[in-house]
């Protein structure tokens, strides 16, 4: 015992001489979440709409009215002539562009059909089709208005049919904010490439300094070694984490509702398995350029788009899908969504915590057993 | 010109040398391409929904059978009457629930308005309000469809009387790989060419072989032209290679002109390799110039670029941060001649302001690798 805490002090002393790492260690993720969490907001709101009143009459403007009334749409500007509007797409200063054709009044007015002509950019596609989206039900609703007018106004009676009314309830997040959504998101990046980074790197920087061989001469066990030389990392890792989270509770008013408690020992499990993939590169790898770029880009890149943090796993194709299943993040974004916003306990959640402790003691077996083969 | 030659074939051979680097550098970009472009996808379909069909009419059954006859819901559960329906979305059996009241067909026959519940899982913001539109559209057009039996049974014509006519222009299917592989080649080719050429520097800082190099008989002009000259070069095939991806296996097509796309790559390169350099003339150490070189230009090339966050929606202050990375600019540029068929000549702030960036990086580079000549 006295041993390993020796190994974990020496790794503790050794962070504390290099002198940049200790900002970086408590500096960058407050920064990191900060940025992101206001980078980071995918809602769709005051598109910019250039229009093209080609019918000047009440009707049009009242239409015109209901899109800029709604938050959804903005007008950036207007032009004379439909064609006009193709510059404002090409170089980007409108999104959207919305012609009311000549007669459009006229059209409503006599009882037939008005037509209105949007046109999108669609290069952004899905903001481009939620736009449309709220064009094509603004429209809608005009539509069915319009329509129970004439109704009523031919047959003087009141509408012999019902209207479903759908009351949507938004359970977690009432207000679909965007930011509730990845700032918890942004936590767990941080959390993932921190701990996996300075494990990568710990180990590999000893083996190009050549200390690596004084360790092993020394009676110490590989395994009090390896023990010594993470913990300090993993207590890293769970101070990031505080740090991260407290930005997002006090900086971005996301709801924690869930214990922070649980929070914390999951975060524990997650941190096993980041751990032990830093290792296992360090001990696939020659130097810190390959430990840097075989953990960025072969391990957590990857992962961070496949774990459905950002990026919905429904949405992918089953092959890809099935491969999701393999990668940790994927079990401690379902965590972080849990605790955070619906309020989880481990009732709910013990099967993602189930599979990351059998994950993580895995794949730190697996490097250990590579990183003794190396010793001997 | 010979020393200069010298210098890229020492550099070409160091390359060699570490086969998995260069590896990286190659495979890594179209594999990512590969990924990204089957990962990154916000087009939501098949949302899993769970029916609570209280009312058991025939009414009822054509609201669920809109709802699943659309692509846009698969029907994954029937929660009885009583059931605790927020448990359903908290172990995310389903992602939303339809709860239909007893009464709702008789509501309908009087020609009231019948409420339906629609429960939400709003802790996935972006699909919550894709899938809210769903929803919206599907009862609005069972509404529709409501209003015109009634006019048909009394006997009026009903016609709809508003139509809309969408047009989309240059990516009519709405595919979002169109939109995010010209931003995924801004952020590789950023990646790639900032951290190879500052690892490169930094690299022989750390073996001592810099000093060597600074006692030959070189110029700094031929030292920096000949240590980012094939590293260019290796961007370049990148670069190719990711296109050549995008093409086959997306059918992303370059719809401007070929030339005008090697201008503005170039051009963004410049700016790149430049500021590479410039972080290598700060770090002493391959890790920290790493993480400086991840922090510095692999994240705004994702976050704030515009690459899948707008930028218009940001706050003001993050908004004039933006001004400053080059990506923001390139990715304008490259959205326009890869996916609107535009020219160079349309986007002329952009290709000026690349420029301006790349002079004043590779400036400050150079004078920063001078001044420690003496």
């Amino acid at each position: 015992m006295r041993v390993l805490w020796r190994v974990i002090v020496k790794e503790f002393l050794q962070l504390k001489q290099d002198h940049k790492m200790i900002p970086v260690i408590l500096v960058a993720p407050v920064v990191q979440v900060l940025v992101f969490g206001f980078a980071v907001n995918t809602d769709v709101t005051h598109v910019p709409t250039v229009l093209v009143d080609l019918d000047q009459s009440a009707a049009s403007r009242d239409l015109v009215a209901r899109f800029t009334r709604s938050s959804y749409f903005e007008l950036v500007g207007s032009e004379a002539r439909a064609d006009d509007v193709d510059r404002w797409l090409v170089t980007g200063r409108a999104q959207m562009a919305l012609v009311v054709p000549r007669g459009f009044g006229d059209a409503l007015a006599s009882g037939s059909v008005g037509r209105l002509q949007i046109v999108a950019d669609g290069t952004d596609a899905s903001s481009a089709s939620v736009a449309l989206g709220y064009a094509g039900s603004l429209v809608q609703g005009l539509g069915a208005e319009i329509q129970l007018r004439r109704l009523r106004e031919s047959s003087g009676r009141a509408l012999a049919s019902g209207q479903v009314r759908l009351l949507p309830h938004v359970l977690y997040n009432p207000d679909l904010r965007s930011r509730w959504f990845y700032v918890p998101a942004v936590l767990a990046m941080i959390l993932m490439i921190m701990t996996m980074l300075l494990s990568a790197m710990g180990v590999v920087r000893e083996k190009e300094i050549g200390t690596l061989e004084q360790l092993i001469v020394t009676p110490i066990r590989p395994w009090q070694l390896l023990v010594g030389k993470l913990t300090p990392f993993a207590v890293i890792g769970l101070v990031q984490m505080c740090l991260a989270a407290a930005v997002t509770v006090f900086g971005f008013g996301v709801p924690i509702r869930g214990s922070f408690l649980l929070l914390v020992g999951l975060t524990m499990l997650f941190i096993l398995n980041t751990l032990g993939m830093g290792l296992l590169v360090s001990t696939l790898v020659q130097n810190q350029q390959q430990a840097m770029m075989g953990a960025v880009f072969g391990a957590m890149v990857p992962m961070l788009y496949l774990s459905g943090l950002i990026f919905p796993i429904e949405n992918m194709p089953p092959a890809i899908q099935a491969v999701t299943y393999a990668i940790p993040l994927r079990y401690y974004a379902e965590i972080i969504r849990g605790v955070f916003l619906r309020g989880s306990g481990i009732s709910v959640l013990w099967p993602e915590a189930v599979t990351l402790l059998l994950m993580g003691v895995a794949t730190l077996t697996l490097a250990a057993l590579r990183f003794r083969k190396r010793l001997d | 010109m010979i020393r200069l030659r010298a210098v890229m074939v020492k550099e070409l051979r160091q390359i060699r040398r570490d086969p998995f680097s260069l590896g990286m550098l190659i495979v890594l970009p179209a594999f990512m391409l590969v990924l990204y472009g089957f990962a990154l996808n916000f087009d939501v379909r098949h949302v899993r929904l769970a029916v609570q069909d209280r009312d058991k009419s025939a009414r009822s059954r054509e609201l669920v059978a809109a709802f699943t006859n659309s692509t846009y819901f698969d029907q994954v559960a029937t929660p009885p009457a009583g059931s605790d329906l927020a448990a359903i979305t908290e172990r995310r059996v389903a992602r939303a629930v339809l709860v239909i009241p007893e009464g709702y067909a008789r509501a309908l026959a009087e020609g009231r308005g019948a409420p339906v519940q629609f429960l939400l899982d709003g802790a996935d913001s972006t699909t919550a309000s894709t899938v809210l539109g769903y929803a919206r559209a599907l009862a609005g057009e069972v509404n529709v469809a409501l209003v015109s039996d009634a006019l048909a049974a009394s006997g009026d014509e009903s016609v709809m009387p508003l139509r809309l006519e969408p047009r989309v222009l240059f990516n009519p299917e709405l595919e979002s790989t169109q939109f995010l592989v010209p931003g995924l080649i801004g952020f590789l080719l950023m990646v790639t060419a900032v951290l190879s050429t500052a690892l490169s520097v930094v690299r022989e800082k750390e073996r001592g072989t810099m000093e060597q190099l600074r006692m030959a008989p070189l110029r700094t002009a031929e030292l920096v032209v000949g240590k980012t000259l094939p590293y260019l070069g290796i961007s370049l095939v990148a670069t190719v290679m990711i296109l050549v991806a995008a093409r086959v296996l997306f059918g992303v097509e370059i719809r401007g002109s070929h030339l005008d796309l090697l201008v503005a790559v170039l051009l963004y390169l410049f700016g790149a390799l430049g500021f590479g350099l410039f972080i290598s003339t700060l770090a002493d150490t391959q890790a920290l110039a790493f993480q400086a070189g991840l922090i510095t230009s692999m994240l705004p090339a994702i976050l704030l670029s515009g690459f899948i966050f707008q930028i218009r929606i940001m706050p003001e202050p993050l908004q004039l941060i933006t001004y400053l990375v080059p990506a923001r600019y390139f990715l304008v540029i490259l959205r326009g001649i890869i996916l609107k068929g535009e020219g160079l000549v349309t986007y002329w702030p952009q290709v000026a302001a690349l420029s301006i960036y790349g002079l004043v990086v590779v400036a400050l580079s150079s004078a920063r690798l001078a001044r420690r000549e003496h």
